[in-house]
């Protein structure tokens, strides 16, 4: 055996892994690996953007040739105050995860694990009440596109409604069905809600493991001053799902 | 670090499954251009058994390949896997699934990924001084994604097939039955994925990874048309994701946004789908173009004309290309629409024309070198002039409505896709073999295979301009009587050029197994990729290199390891009677 040379950082185990932590071979020094990585991570959030901006686009299309259904639809259908609920528990969770980056660029271990995991929790807040208070409920009355919503719209049965879950959140909210006239193109504003909101809850999902797996690198010391490269990229990827949905809250609610 | 990594980056590693294993997992970029250039290459076979099935097809004018009844003469029923279900299928429909097969591999499959993920990953890096891409593990990433994608692509030929076309227009596609659509539509999302992370890759690459002292018009013009590339790779990709994904969960939920049954709008889809396939064209060309720049510039021993102007039309069309995307749909929107994406179109003629004549200022008056790679560059220049000067009557607004889903429009695209992309591609596999396999092809076969491809490809696709402006329409499995003269040539040319290809296909399996070494620099070029080992070595260079003169100074600089003797130096009287010219 030989002994290790104790200037050796990279084979150092006295320090934590953050700061024995060496840059892949093909990099000249660790500032330059890090500029990449967030120059790569910005170009993803462009290819988010474009990805989200095709449903922005139709969005646009059908609002501008049917204004008024849209309006209608967006009333009867959505309601807003789970729509802002989610809203203050995503731009909450924006603040934790900034929190929890300044914890590791201040080596304070305990603040960085509390904030992803108060971050957690409002994305798993959000997607809760998404499921439970808007999707399962839209569900069971019908309101997906497919076969029994169509072009030209369909019939509400308030008194089966009533019974189940669906009637349940209504009664909270006082939906009254009765008063609803539909319209022909409520189901396309159906659908952009439903594939728009889905894929934005897929995201959000994604962020939950992402943040999840960061929080067990952060547990074993892998963040701190020198290299918090990926927590800050989880960082802006967090960013990017709250304002998606900063921009799907006003377009869909609060039309 | 106890593995020594100054051995050539093919060598074999010790063990059989030890060496299997230190392919499936390699964070090596050449290791990975040469998986993707395997794996293209394939495809590009596939691709074109599918052409010359068609090509059969239209060599009478009633049926040829796939008789009245639906039933194939020539080729197998597994090759359309009709009657799957019970279903008949006419043969129309089997038509239709032939062109829309070879359309979509070759493109989603063959042409996007190419140049960039196979040449591009193996040279980019060395170009730059590198020891590999920014973020190795997502290139190897990005080629499992593209091995997945196109498995669906390819499970759906099998299962069903498509007959959309490459363009899956709604509302066909959204209302025919047929199981391959939904399958092939996916497999074109998950490659997307791949072409995104690969455009990330190389533009990370190339801001960070630069050697020391190499600034952004030191680059060889190959990285400038790659980074053109990953510019739209990144920025059009995206928007196709999503249109397919909608065209998914139309054809399963029935979310009525393309269906005009549903109250949806199918033109729509158009824009969608070309705001992203429009570049696509772009990028598709603009690596073609790269490997171009080199070949003339090296083969020609002489500094090239107009670098800045050739490095930044690259970015002017990448730029365009995002402006033009409605002249897809000249025959079916208003005058004032028309008239703003008509003039757009012809400005994408500008930077064209930029490039075409600075390669051919550079080639006034040079020594030039006809090996394979030459050539092919030379037919490049013919066959692209010809594609890109057929491209404004088609911008024409009154011609378009003549021309529009002709013969014509199919002749446009291929001469510059494949008189473009693939002629560029063949030139760049020629110009760099030596270097990532470390062994030399036979020079005058190859040359000898490049002029049959050459006249193979005219012969098939100039005929078709005739044909298109007298009224063939695209996608007709039968025409006619006038129009059989024509469409035989046509098909004889189309024989020609799989041969010519097949020929290629000799020269390197016979360059593999019996070639002679390659030297380090065997056609006296000047970027890094050069200065290193044939094969490189698998961490590219010994030491960092240093650069010490720009990509194409050779009327200063004698090539790295050769004979001076054998690379004069340019008479210094004659540049400068040159000069003064």
């Amino acid at each position: 055996m030989t002994t290790l040379p104790m200037g050796n950082p990279a084979i150092n185990e006295e320090l934590e892994p953050h700061e024995r932590y060496v840059p892949g071979h093909h990099w000249r020094n660790a500032q330059d690996e890090m500029e990449a990585a967030k120059l790569g991570m910005w170009l993803f959030l462009a290819t988010e953007i474009l990805l989200f901006a095709g449903f922005f686009c139709a969005y646009t299309v059908f609002r501008y040739w049917f204004p008024e259904n849209w309006h209608a639809a967006s009333r009867h259908y959505l309601n807003w105050k789970i729509g802002a609920a989610n809203t203050v528990v995503l731009l909450l969770s924006s603040f934790t995860i900034v929190l929890a980056i300044r914890g590791a660029q201040t080596n304070r271990k305990p603040m960085m694990l509390i904030n992803l995991f108060l971050t957690e929790l409002c994305a798993a807040f959000f997607l809760i009440v998404k499921f439970g208070w808007e999707y399962a409920p839209k569900w069971q009355k019908g309101e997906l596109p497919g076969a029994n919503f169509t072009y030209g719209g369909h019939t509400v049965q308030p008194g089966e409604a009533a019974a189940t879950h669906a009637g349940f959140v209504d009664s909270i909210f006082h939906v009254d069905h009765g008063s609803y006239v539909t319209n022909a193109y409520d189901h396309i504003f159906m659908s952009i809600y439903w594939i728009s909101t889905a894929t934005h809850g897929f995201h959000v999902f994604v962020g939950m493991i992402v943040i999840a797996w960061a929080m067990w690198l952060a547990a074993k010391g892998h963040y701190g001053p020198k290299h918090y490269t990926s927590l800050e990229n989880i960082g802006l990827y967090w960013h990017i799902v709250d304002i998606i949905w900063i921009f799907l809250f006003p377009l869909l609610y609060l039309v | 670090m106890s593995e020594r990594h100054d051995a050539s980056y093919l060598a074999y590693k010790d063990g059989f499954w030890k060496s299997i294993w230190a392919w499936v997992y390699t964070l090596d970029h050449k290791r990975i251009g040469v998986m993707y250039l395997v794996a293209t290459l394939l495809a590009f076979f596939l691709g074109g058994v599918f052409a010359i099935v068609l090509r059969t097809e239209l060599w009478e004018p009633t049926r040829t390949v796939i008789n009245d009844a639906g039933q194939a003469t020539v080729t197998g029923q597994a090759l359309f896997g009709w009657k799957e279900n019970g279903e008949q299928v006419t043969a129309n429909n089997a038509y239709n699934r032939a062109f829309t097969l070879h359309g979509t591999i070759m493109v989603f499959l063959f042409i996007i990924p190419a140049v960039p993920a196979a040449l591009g990953n193996i040279f980019l890096p060395i170009m730059l001084g590198a020891k590999d891409v920014a973020f190795p593990r997502l290139n190897l990433f990005s080629w499992y994604i593209y091995v997945f994608g196109s498995i669906f692509a390819v499970w759906s030929i099998i299962h069903g097939g498509v007959e959309t076309g490459w363009t899956f227009y709604t509302p066909y596609s959204t209302s025919t039955n047929w199981g391959g659509v939904t399958s092939m539509v996916l497999g074109a999302f998950i490659l997307g994925f791949s072409s995104i992370f690969t455009g990330m890759n190389f533009i990370a690459t190339v801001h960070k990874l630069r050697v020391p002292g190499m600034g952004w018009f030191d680059m060889p013009l190959f990285v400038w048309a790659i980074y053109a590339t990953a510019i739209m790779q990144i920025l059009a990709t995206p928007v196709l994701a999503i249109t397919l994904m909608m065209l998914v969960f139309e054809r399963t939920m029935h979310i009525g946004i393309f269906d005009p049954a549903l109250g949806g709008d199918p033109v729509l889809f158009q824009h969608f789908f070309w705001f992203y396939s429009h570049p696509a064209v772009y990028i598709m060309i603009i690596p073609g173009m790269g490997i171009i720049s080199e070949l003339i510039a090296v083969n020609c021993r002489k500094r090239i004309f107009g670098y800045r102007a050739i490095a930044f039309s690259s970015i002017a069309i990448a730029a365009i290309s995002f402006l033009v995307w409605a002249h897809h749909m000249l025959t079916a929107q208003t005058a004032a629409l028309n008239a703003i994406f008509s003039a757009l179109t012809f400005l994408v003629a500008i930077p064209t024309a930029i490039k075409v004549f600075n390669w051919i200022a550079t080639m006034y008056k040079s020594s030039i070198n006809l090996n394979t790679g030459m050539l092919y560059a030379m037919s490049f220049l013919f066959c692209f002039t010809i594609g890109g000067l057929t491209g404004p009557p088609l911008a024409t607004l009154a011609v378009d409505i003549h021309l529009h889903d002709t013969y014509f429009v199919v002749a446009h695209f291929h001469y510059v896709m494949m008189g473009g992309t693939v002629l560029a591609f063949l030139g760049g596999l020629h110009h760099w073999w030596p270097k990532f396999t470390g062994k030399m092809y036979h020079e005058n076969t190859a040359r000898l295979a490049c002029i049959m491809v050459f006249l193979g490809f005219n012969l098939t696709f100039f005929i078709q301009f005739f044909l298109g402006t007298q009224g063939m329409p695209r996608r007709y499995a039968t025409y006619v009587d006038e129009f059989e003269w024509m469409h035989k040539i046509s098909t004889i040319g189309s024989y020609v050029l799989a041969g010519g290809l097949t020929l290629h296909l000799f020269v390197f399996i016979q360059s593999l197994m019996a070639g002679a070494p390659a030297p380090k620099n065997p056609w006296g070029g000047l970027t890094f990729e050069w200065e290193t080992d044939s094969p490189p070595i698998e961490h590219n260079f010994s030491h960092e290199p240093v650069i010490t003169h720009g990509p194409y100074d050779y009327d200063t600089e004698y090539p790295p390891h050769c004979d001076p003797r054998e690379w004069p130096l340019p008479d210094q009287a004659k540049v400068a009677a040159l000069a003064h010219h």
